[in-house]
């Protein structure tokens, strides 16, 4: 029995396969059966381990595995090239320095933020994951816990991640800040969750324990 | 291609703006069968599980291990894994067999067998099942009370609304993560307002959450994660070990405390393992058991974006929800997450739920417009209570809630923002003004009420967390502030835990803080003529819905 099931998947494989050699593109958009990936790994051996900050006045910004490279822009289609713009514009505007670095040892946006922090030479840190979620952490807090989060990526606009950068240079000057006001659009899980899942997966997808951080710099 | 305008219209409905994906289960996009899903099968040597679905000991992961030490009854094993999963899913419908003999059956199977029994039902057996299994007799329900400002009047005023309208159990969360300390406090006046003995909780990061239990400023606690894969559990710095222990220092302080747990979030996170999403369900449940807690929140919860845009992914979720009662768990069962635009599809999804009622129906149901909603908004909110009345009233099922009067309503609002502006002036935490109480007495939701400074109020919490207030603090700022009664209600949510039988299984309190549980009211269903019945003084409340025509008036 099983031999004859493996003979058979074997068989609708190659023919699978020839199908899509034929139809191109069309076959393999329309079934994603068999397939275990979204996209190929990328290698980061060799890149620069990320350092301890030793500058009081620097907010370091965590990016997600997959950021700038499989994506290039967030799940509303804004170009992170243009979000990490605006969140280093908002730290050096507040007088402070932004630093930028790759987390691959995780894809939650969390564990992210406090890793971030805890390389900063001020202890304040920000997540941010390819799809646009962002989280502005502090070195000794939980890790579940914040500064201040971004939970609903859909309603993030470029105006708001100048904020972000703004705010989290607040925080390292020991101001009293006030956060950025809440936004929420309670329709977003039914728009836009199953988008989020295919963005996350790809970025998980890129997690690599082998290189848990590399600075990764402000333009790529 | 010219357009057919027939397709243009239906294109425009809002059911096409919900997100929908064919299946993929290299992925975990699929609901209740994946051809990944382990087959069912258990090994016992010397009174110790050595094989389970398919895998040896040797080869288990921690939740294979947990599972097999914890979760299952090993001497009941053998011979419940002997009976035909059909045999059991035909005994779950079958009025005559009562819901113990089916708990016993079921404590001996595994996760895979339950999986198997699961798929056996349609939708209507899953409901049949679930009036059955259910814990409690009488059906419950749960609000969420949350805003966009988190304003603490406006928490305090929704939650005595909430309660007044019948819900059972109250939770809140923040915007901000430092304003739980007075989303708790403020919660927690406004439930006593509105009804006494009603449940409070602050759904924030889980140390927090445990703090603000352990002094008394909630009085329940549901956010104790768990996830069907090891590594979604590693991510999460978590294990099933870390979660037995959480919940037993809820436990060290009499606290009411369930897990909360629902399909999809494997796969939102990346890591399914190739599982259906029932399978790594049937995973959490079986841990949520082991780990001792009486209960569990489920259905899906905040991934239900994900199980409903695959084939049968509603089904899935009662589903799930029905193995939850199978093991005997308390089931707060989801319906407390937007999901569909359209407000047929919404609706159908919570009849599954409604219609043979569960401990909670909604967990929660957004007590505030969707808009305030800091849960990302919940399947139902204020604008629907109406809506929701009449549907009791239609197929005389008790959903928990109950029509109410205007009067009422502005009495109770404008009670618990008074409360919550003494309590903080007594405290010496961050001024609410007469102007503020009076704004939130009216207001429908934070559109309408005034801003606060938010600065100001982060630095009050975070001294009142320094300071040690705790519940007791909170009684004597009411009593010496003139709000006697009030102040005996928050004393006596207090005393529950002293006493601690509100940790029995589903429990509640009614307004004389007498428990109501699946231990002292358990659900006795066996079909019709038995079980509960939507009637008498109950029935007379569900009835009196505003807006009937008065034939004097005529």
């Amino acid at each position: 029995m099983e031999m004859n099931e493996q003979l058979v998947q074997a068989i609708t494989k190659a023919v699978v396969r020839e199908l899509e050699k034929q139809e191109g593109q069309k076959a393999a958009g329309n079934s994603m059966q068999g397939k275990t990936r979204m996209m190929p790994k990328t290698s980061y051996q060799g890149f620069p381990p990320a350092k301890k900050g030793t500058d009081p006045k620097e907010v370091v910004i965590g990016v997600g595995p997959a950021f700038q490279k499989e994506i290039k822009a967030t799940i509303t289609g804004i170009p992170l090239d243009q979000v990490l713009k605006n969140i280093c514009a908002g730290i050096e505007e507040e007088g402070m320095t932004a630093r930028v670095v790759k987390v691959l040892k995780t894809s939650d946006v969390g564990f992210m933020g406090l890793e971030a922090a805890k390389l900063s030479g001020s202890g304040i840190g920000i997540g941010l994951q390819s799809k646009g979620t962002t989280v502005i952490h502090q070195k000794d807090l939980y890790p579940l816990s914040n500064l201040e989060l971004f939970p609903q990526a859909p309603l993030m606009d470029l105006a708001t991640y100048r904020k972000i950068g703004q705010n989290a240079a607040r925080y390292v000057k020991g101001e009293k800040v006030t956060p950025i006001e809440c936004t929420n659009d309670p329709m977003v899980r039914a728009k836009f969750q199953v988008k989020a899942a295919l963005m996350h997966i790809m970025e998980t997808e890129q997690v690599d324990p082998e290189n848990p951080i590399i600075e990764w710099g402000t333009d790529k | 291609m010219k357009r057919s305008k027939r397709i243009e219209k239906l294109d425009a409905r809002p059911v096409n703006k919900d997100g929908f994906i064919r299946e993929w289960p290299e992925m975990g996009f699929i609901a209740m069968k994946s051809p990944y899903d382990p087959k069912p099968s258990v090994k016992v040597e010397n009174g110790k599980i050595t094989e389970l679905d398919g895998k040896k000991r040797e080869d288990f992961d921690f939740m294979d291990q947990f599972i097999a030490d914890y979760a299952i009854r090993v001497d009941r094993a053998e011979a419940s894994m002997a009976v035909p999963s059909l045999d059991i899913a035909k005994m779950i419908v079958d009025i005559h067999v009562p819901r113990k003999q089916i708990l016993e059956v079921v404590s001996g199977i595994t996760p895979a067998k339950m999986c198997e029994v699961i798929n056996y039902l349609n939708v209507v057996e899953m409901m049949m099942g679930m009036q059955k299994m259910r814990a409690r007799k009488v059906p419950g329900n749960q609000a969420h009370i949350t805003n966009l400002k988190d304003d603490p009047v406006q928490i305090a005023a929704d939650a005595a609304e909430g309660a007044l309208r019948g819900f059972a159990e109250e939770e809140t969360t923040t915007g901000i993560a430092r304003y739980a300390p007075f989303n708790a406090i403020a919660l927690l006046i406004g439930s006593q307002v509105g009804r006494k003995g009603v449940l409070t909780q602050c759904a924030v990061e889980e140390a927090t959450e445990l703090e603000l239990g352990i002094r008394g400023l909630t009085t329940y606690a549901e956010t104790l994660s768990v996830y069907g894969t090891e590594k979604v559990f590693i991510d999460g710095d978590d294990t099933p070990y870390s979660k037995a222990f959480l919940n037993a220092a809820y436990a060290s302080r009499g606290l009411k405390v369930r897990f909360t747990s629902g399909s999809g979030s494997e796969v939102l996170m990346g890591s399914s393992e190739q599982k259906s999403m029932l399978y790594l369900e049937c995973r959490c449940l079986y841990v949520t058991k082991g780990a001792g807690s009486q209960g569990i929140q489920n259905g899906s919860v905040s991934c239900i974006g994900v199980t409903a845009s695959v084939p049968a992914g509603i089904r899935e979720v009662i589903g799930e929800n029905l193995v939850a009662a199978l093991l005997g768990l308390e089931c707060a069962s989801s319906n407390d997450q937007s999901f569909s635009n359209s407000d047929m599809r919404r609706t159908a999804r919570t009849m599954l739920q409604f219609m043979p009622g569960t401990d909670f129906i909604f967990s929660g149901y957004a007590a505030e417009p969707n808009y305030d909603n800091m849960f990302a908004g919940s399947n139902f909110d204020a604008e629907d209570f109406d809506d929701y009345n009449v549907l009791q009233r239609d197929m005389q099922v008790d959903g928990g809630l109950r029509p109410v009067t205007e009067e009422e309503v502005i009495r109770v609002r404008r009670e618990a923002g008074k409360a919550v502006q003494a309590v903080f002036k007594y405290l010496g935490l961050t001024e609410v003004t007469d102007e503020q109480v009076e704004a939130v007495t009216y207001a429908h939701g934070s559109k309408d009420t005034l801003k606060r400074d938010v600065a100001s109020d982060l630095m009050a919490a975070d001294d009142l967390m320094k300071r040690g207030i705790t519940g007791v603090d909170v009684v004597r700022a009411l009593a010496e502030s003139g709000f006697t009664d009030l102040a005996e209600s928050i004393l006596e949510m207090l005393k529950q835990r002293v006493v601690g039988d509100y940790m029995h299984t589903a429990a509640i309190l009614d307004e004389h803080f007498q428990v109501l549980s699946g231990v002292n009211t358990p659900n006795d269903y066996l079909g019709p003529g038995t079980g509960y019945r939507v009637d008498g003084k109950r029935w007379e409340e569900i009835k009196e819905i505003p807006h009937l025509i008065d034939p004097n008036n005529f």
